[in-house]
Formats: structure tokens, C-alpha cells, sequence
């Protein structure tokens, strides 16, 4: 339905030829701007609605009582229904390890938290399918839940900022909310998230369906196709220092895997664009020294590099 | 009444610092408000998601953005 209120609004209303580039590329950008914006509004206001039974401060409280390995994987479920928000990395990072989360447990839940999320899940599942959708949950959990279980192991406690351990952290009570609360704070958090992602989405799939109309077809096989070894490294490190989320990369990436780029490359160049960045790099360098900061990006970037290979592999 | 907007600098601290402001002249109560921006401040009242609003030592509500009609409902 929607696919025919594209068409007639490209080749009808607008007059565009079937089959041009400017057409298709019209033509796919209405269809997924359409598609993307039902599927963000519905099932972020559904997982909104569980989100506000998990606040950071309970998700502390649940981690506390954990530790090593129960405890990284945990942390890396938590990390998607928590809502977190890179300004609030800080406040988040003292709060947990001053309660006593472990380093290691921490550090899975801040790899998982940016990186899977309700807004990859539906971005993945309406431009590649619910089967990529779910590998990407699941290989995302993964390298969250190893990343934190290295880190635990390598006891990098005195790599973090010494006046983190002496803060003085107070007690916030968890107020239950009734259920028409939840509706309430599910609305404030859909309307929010979507002010905030919106020009993200309509850039994303603008680029997206400029590459899906003008881009020759197989483009990109020859340099990021699977037969090429280096494709992933260099996907992951072009990803770290470029800024977005799941809602502006994934129409992007989606064009570009129809244009020949290995589907493992891409799921590579997605993780590392939402889990490491710039931005958040200065921000934890307030709680950790440089070499905690450095081992956390090289261990979480290998273990990225290491999935994107493993999905060219058998995908 | 004090009030006090919890947050480190990011876009929503100083809309909620705004809402604040226009909230309390809705209610039309005298209010003192600060922005508290230091992490040991921030987490003394053990908020961890930011933005937050603290009156008078209390928490009212963390991580999330309140419209000035909504803040003016709890002074």
C-alpha cells in the first residue's frame, strides 16, 4: 500500500519517469521515509512503555548484586531496555561502579546500551529483514558481553579517575509508576526521541535513495566485497570517529549493500558508528585515564572487526 | 523554594533550566533557581541520568525533560 502511495506520488503527481534515476531515487525515498517513521513511532512508544519500568537507578541496583560473567551478560540485556544518552555517560559510569558494579559489567553495559537498541532493531527489520534485525541483537550482545568480561579481566580499576572512587553518591528513591504514568512518560519519551532522530532519518534515507538511484549497481563489490580482507578493518575504522545513531546509518548502509558491499562489513561499519565515537571518547575521558579509554576502544573495535568477518563468512 | 536543574551541558539541561524559569512564574511562588553543571553535586542527590530538577534537596524527577506547565504542576 505504501509501495503504491510512493509510485503515484513520483510518477503521477509529480511526473517523474519510471525507471530514471531521479524517479527512483523519489520514488525509494518517499517509500522508506513513510515505511521508517509508522514502524519508529509505534514500537518506540511499545518499548517506552517497558523502558520506564527499568530507570538507570534500578538497573544499578540489579547489577550490584552480580558479578563477573551472570553479571556482563545482565548488563548487556539491561543495556537495551535502559535508556541512556551519551551526556548522561558520566553521572551513569560514577553511579554504577561507586554501587559497586563491577568494572567489567559496567563496561558491557555501556557498550550495549548505544549500540542495541528498539531503534536499530526496526531500523535493521524494515530495510534488511528481521533475520539481519536478530543477528545483529544477538552479535552486539555478544561483543558487549566479551568486551566487559576482557576489561573485568585485565583489573583496570587504578586506570580510572582516583576522585571517582572518593564521590560521595547519593541514595535515589525508585518511585513505582501506575500504569497511566507509563503512558504518560512513554508519550514524552516517543515524541522526544523522534524530535531528536527525525532530521537523522529523512538525511539517512535522502543519502540512501540518492545511492540507490545514481550509484552504478555493484560499485562497491570490488573494494568492500567479501573478497577483499581489509574491507572490515577499514569499514571499523572509518565508523569510529564519524557520530550517529542506528536512525541515520542504517538506510545509508542499506544502499550501500545493495551496491556490492558484504552484509558483514556493514553490520561492522554500523556498530562501530553507534557503539564508539569521538564525542563519547571525550566524554568518559572524565572518568577514565587514556589507557583505560584506549584499551576499552581497541578491544570493543577488535571484537567489531571480528564479527564482520565471521558474517562474510557464513552469510 | 530552591530549585536546582541537574545537568552537564547537553541541549536538554538548558531547555529544562528554561522550563524552570517559565514554570515558576506560572505558579507565581518566589523561587531561587541554580544550575548545578559539577559531576560531585550532580551525583550527591544520586541521579544518574541527566537532566534532572531537585526543589528544595528533593528529587522530582531524572532523566527526562518536563514542559514548563508540567513543572509548574509539582512546585
Amino acid at each position: 500500500m505504501l509501495k503504491q502511495f510512493a509510485d503515484y506520488v513520483t510518477f503521477s503527481l509529480i511526473g517523474l519517469k519510471p525507471g530514471s534515476h531521479g524517479g527512483e531515487a523519489l520514488d525509494f525515498f518517499i517509500y522508506d521515509t513513510i515505511k521508517i517513521f509508522l514502524l519508529l513511532t509505534t514500537i518506540i512508544f511499545v518499548v517506552a512503555i517497558i523502558r520506564s519500568s527499568f530507570p538507570p537507578e534500578r538497573t544499578k541496583r540489579i547489577l550490584s548484586h552480580n558479578r563477573e560473567y551472570v553479571g556482563n551478560v545482565m548488563a548487556a540485556l539491561l543495556g537495551i531496555v535502559t535508556p541512556f544518552c551519551s551526556c548522561s555517560a558520566v553521572p551513569l559510569f560514577i553511579g554504577f561502579v561507586e554501587s559497586g558494579v563491577p568494572l567489567g559489567v559496567t563496561f558491557s553495559f555501556l557498550v550495549s546500551s548505544p549500540m542495541v537498541n528498539e531503534v536499530a532493531l526496526i531500523m535493521l527489520w524494515g530495510m534488511f529483514g528481521w533475520k539481519i534485525a536478530l543477528i545483529y541483537i544477538g552479535t552486539g550482545l555478544l561483543v558487549a558481553i566479551v568486551s566487559g568480561i576482557v576489561i573485568g579481566r585485565l583489573k583496570m580499576e587504578k586506570y580510572v579517575q582516583d576522585y571517582v572512587w572518593e564521590m560521595q553518591v547519593g541514595q535515589q528513591e525508585i518511585e513505582e509508576l501506575t500504569f497511566r504514568d507509563k503512558l504518560v512518560y512513554a508519550r514524552g519519551y516517543t515524541r522526544d526521541l523522534l524530535k531528536k532522530i527525525w532530521p537523522y532519518v529523512v538525511i539517512g534515507v535522502g543519502l540512501g535513495a540518492f545511492i540507490h538511484g545514481y550509484v552504478p549497481q555493484d560499485f562497491l563489490a570490488k573494494w568492500a566485497g567479501r573478497d577483499n580482507p581489509f574491507a572490515v578493518p577499514i569499514a571499523v575504522a572509518l565508523g569510529v570517529p564519524l557520530y550517529s545513531n542506528a536512525a541515520g546509518v542504517i538506510p545509508i548502509v542499506s544502499a550501500l549493500t545493495q551496491k556490492g558491499m558484504a552484509i558483514g562489513t556493514v553490520l561492522a561499519f554500523m556498530m562501530a558508528v553507534t557503539a564508539l565515537s569521538l564525542p563519547e571518547a571525550i566524554i568518559l575521558s572524565n572518568v577514565l585515564k587514556r589507557r583505560l579509554l584506549l584499551t576499552f576502544f581497541g578491544i570493543v573495535a577488535t571484537a567489531i572487526v571480528f564479527v564482520g568477518y565471521l558474517f562474510n563468512i557464513i552469510l | 523554594m530552591k530549585l536546582e536543574v541537574l545537568g552537564t551541558g547537553c541541549a536538554k539541561c538548558k531547555t529544562l533550566l528554561e522550563n524552570a524559569k517559565k514554570a515558576v512564574e506560572i505558579s507565581g511562588k518566589a523561587a531561587e533557581i541554580v544550575k548545578v553543571e559539577d559531576i560531585p553535586s550532580i551525583m550527591k542527590y544520586g541521579v544518574m541520568s541527566t537532566p534532572a530538577l531537585v526543589k528544595d534537596g528533593k528529587v522530582l524527577f531524572s532523566g527526562k525533560l518536563a514542559t514548563a506547565e508540567e513543572i509548574a504542576g509539582m512546585l
